[in-house]
């Protein structure tokens, strides 16, 4: 082995290139996940603008600011640039940055292709972003994309396959390179179950990945030989039905909300333990959880089909297998509160975001239950109600972990310790606003606001303009983030971080074993133990 | 040592191209497997698309189904699209003839293909067309009006909760796809 490493050491220089031409040519793996983390986080703040527009255009009844064209333009992209631009690229970015460093690895498996695969995302973003300028507008049929609407797109609807194509294309090769380092690039003593959860969720997340996105992009692709080749697949004149398009996008569209949320879990089962300073509780009842979470996922997706006209037996089956997806999913938030049980808990930031995580999910995860009941599902679906749902699983869930582990994981990247002051009220901040956000959207749903409208019947006014306020103070919020971030990496307080940065975090993870900031190559010799603390 | 990995990751990787490629190919074989699950199981009110031989049912008189028919047209196709009239009161087993109504409003020729529905879905193998103006493309010459006759049956195997049956028609304007003009 040393050997190889010394010959290894010859042929490469061993700190990064120098100039910008390194971030393009990188195959760092901690270069990649900075870009991933850059790109999201800019991608989240397009995004975010987007949902900005939204939110005014719908402070009063009326048409204020956009034509209605635009603002189901608006809805589409905001989802598609949340989805595939922000949160999918940010778990990403921890993977490449934290996997090997958790595993006690040098590098991700396969370097070269993880390069390529972020390149390929932001040339996939940039080509749906070019969608706005064309004749015809951007796509606005929702980012389902249900055929025969979506068909009416105008010039833009290629391009916006394209870019499915790519995004999937993309996040297909950072799961495999993501399963391949889990695989093949642990340190001997790393066994599977002395795996950090993160590294587990993320392994089961590529493996939902290869499965789901070959058929999502099958989808778009019968949807472009449909609008140009003169194939009937969905287009009922030719014998074909637009109702299998649902059922292909959602075969795809659920697994698909899970790989959201599979390594949001993953993170809040990592940060949690150290906060509470005790092991978390049930490690392998998380696992398993987690991997039949996964499994479920791929058997309940008519449940975002209820109203079209399904027989009862299809109905039932779908209603009973949606909910024990609650089973494992309550295993869950059980462990994370036991973990926290009588736990010597102190509340620095990433520990705030974790805990309103929990509450919040699970408000979340309550809402899909009662959405998961078919015939009260006739009246909940395609209203405000379902918006509330997934943002509440999405926005205090996903992204809420995101900033978590961006606070959490920033001293070590940097070797600079944040602002715990801003990182608080940042805290504050989003979690009272995305309450004023969101939770009105719930009355607004069970009275009848339809989702997708840019107008609305006056007895919806109040309710959505609290919503608007809310969003607009959690919009701006976000940017003491940026802040922070700008500021951590300048040296943030000044204060020295040890390599340990919290409390005995070394018990339970390899990467508060290494200098902060780590060195640009971590584990060229695996470590000889791995912390057991977290299980 | 690292050839070793090198060569677990390329056995690794070729392995989930092919459960990638497969899955693609998943995705397009869910098309086939779909039309054949609501083919076995009845489900999405496809009724028959060819004719039927009329067959000799023996006529229940004890009861009554009620048909009810509707007619739309898909991306407002320039038509007019109804029916003689807009339910029948009928008794399984025995033939009756409805008359539809289509009219091509613009003055060139047009090829036009109705699709029809039945709901509730299990009800459709139960529904039997000898005759339909949705078994073939039609062609209008401009401005034409034509009365197209439909002529059916209800099985009276149909089981006794289904009370009331919809047929539903979508007129499609196939002029610039269609392989017949
Ligand atoms: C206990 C867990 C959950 C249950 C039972 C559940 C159930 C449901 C149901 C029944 C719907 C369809 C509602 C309708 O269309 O009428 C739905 C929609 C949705 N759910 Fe969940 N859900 C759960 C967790 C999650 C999680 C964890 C996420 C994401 C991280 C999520 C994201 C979504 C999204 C994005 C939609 C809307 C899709 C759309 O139509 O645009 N759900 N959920
Ligand atoms: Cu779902």
């Amino acid at each position: 082995m040393s050997a190889v490493v010394a010959e290894h050491d010859e042929h490469h220089d061993h700190g990064p290139a120098k100039g910008l031409l390194r971030w393009v040519v990188t195959t760092n793996h901690k270069d990649i996940g900075t870009l991933y983390l850059v790109f999201a986080l800019a991608m989240f703040f397009v995004g975010g603008t987007m949902a900005l527009i939204i939110r005014a255009e719908l402070f009063e009844p009326g048409l204020q600011f956009v034509e209605p064209q635009f603002f189901n333009s608006m809805t589409t992209m905001h989802a598609l640039v949340m989805v595939f631009g922000a949160v999918m690229p940010a778990f990403v970015g921890l993977a490449n940055w934290m996997i090997p460093m958790m595993i006690g690895a040098p590098d991700m498996a396969l370097p070269r292709m993880n390069n390529m695969s972020f390149w390929m995302l932001v040339a996939g973003v940039l080509l749906l972003a070019s969608t706005l300028f064309m004749e015809g507008g951007a796509p606005a049929a929702g980012w389902t994309l249900y055929p025969p609407l979506v068909l009416q797109t105008g010039a833009a609807l290629p391009f916006a396959i394209f870019s499915v194509h790519l995004l999937g294309i993309s996040s297909i090769m950072g799961a495999i390179n993501i399963i391949a380092t889990i695989l093949n690039m642990r340190a001997p003593a790393m066994t599977l179950m002395k795996m950090p959860l993160f590294v587990w969720t993320w392994l089961i997340t590529g493996f939902l990945l290869i499965a789901i996105m070959p058929v999502f992009a099958g989808a778009v692709t019968m949807l472009l030989t449909d609008r140009f080749f003169g194939t009937s697949f969905f287009d009922a004149a030719g014998g074909g039905d637009p109702v299998l398009y649902q059922h292909i996008f959602w075969f795809f569209g659920h697994p698909e909300v899970y790989v959201m949320i599979l390594p949001t879990f993953g993170v809040a089962s990592t940060i949690i333990p150290v906060f509470a300073r005790k092991p978390l509780f049930g490690y392998s009842s998380m696992v398993y959880a987690t991997a039949s979470i996964a499994f479920l996922s791929f058997i309940v997706w008519a449940h975002h089909m209820f109203t079209v006209g399904m027989p009862m037996a299809g109905e039932l089956y779908f209603m009973y297998a949606t909910m024990l997806i609650a089973i494992p999913t309550g295993v869950k938030v059980f462990n994370w509160t036991a973990t926290m049980w009588k736990g010597a808990m102190t509340f620095e930031t990433p520990m705030l975001f974790s805990i309103a995580f929990v509450v919040l999910f699970t408000m979340g995860g309550f809402t899909g239950l009662m959405m998961a009941v078919a015939p009260s599902d006739f009246q909940y679906h395609d209203t405000y109600f379902i918006v509330a749902h997934f943002h509440y699983t999405l926005v205090p869930a996903s992204i809420f972990i995101l900033m978590a582990a961006g606070y959490y994981w920033l001293p070590k990247w940097t070797g600079h310790m944040y602002d715990e002051k801003i990182g608080r009220l940042h805290f504050w901040l989003s979690a009272i606003s995305v309450n004023v956000l969101f939770f009105p959207q719930h009355f607004l749903g069970l009275a009848g606001m339809p989702r997708r409208i840019p107008d609305y019947a006056v007895q919806f006014a109040d309710w959505n303009m609290v919503s608007s306020i809310g969003a607009f103070i959690f919009g701006f919020s976000q940017l003491l983030f940026v802040y922070v971030v700008i500021k951590t990496i300048n040296g943030g307080t000044g204060e020295k971080v040890t390599d340990e940065v919290w409390e005995d975090a070394a018990k339970h993870g390899l990467e508060w074993t290494l200098p902060s900031p780590p060195p640009y190559h971590t584990f060229t010799t695996p470590p000889a133990t791995v912390p057991t603390e977290h299980f | 040592m690292s050839g070793s990995v090198e060569q677990k990751n390329k056995r690794l990787v070729r392995n989930l191209v092919i459960v990638v490629v497969a899955m693609f190919g998943f995705g397009y074989a869910l098309v086939p497997l779909y039309d054949v699950f609501c083919d076995i199981t009845g489900l999405n009110g496809k009724t028959n698309t060819e004719a039927v031989e009329e067959t000799h049912y023996k006529i229940d008189t004890t009861r009554n189904v009620t048909i009810e028919f509707i007619t739309s047209l898909n991306e407002s196709a320039p038509m007019q699209f109804r029916a003689e009239s807009a339910k029948l009161k009928i008794h399984p087993g025995e033939y009756y003839t409805v008359n539809f109504f289509a009219q091509n409003l613009t003055d060139k020729k047009m090829l036009a293909q109705a699709i029809p529905s039945i709901t509730p879905g299990l009800a459709a193998e139960y529904f039997i067309k000898t005759e339909c103006f949705c078994f073939n493309e039609q062609t209008f010459a401009a401005n034409e009006a034509k009365t197209m006759p439909v002529r059916f049956v209800v099985d009276p195997k149909l089981p006794e909760k289904y009370k009331t049956i919809t047929l539903a028609y979508t007129f499609f304007d196939n002029t610039e796809k269609s392989v017949n003009k």
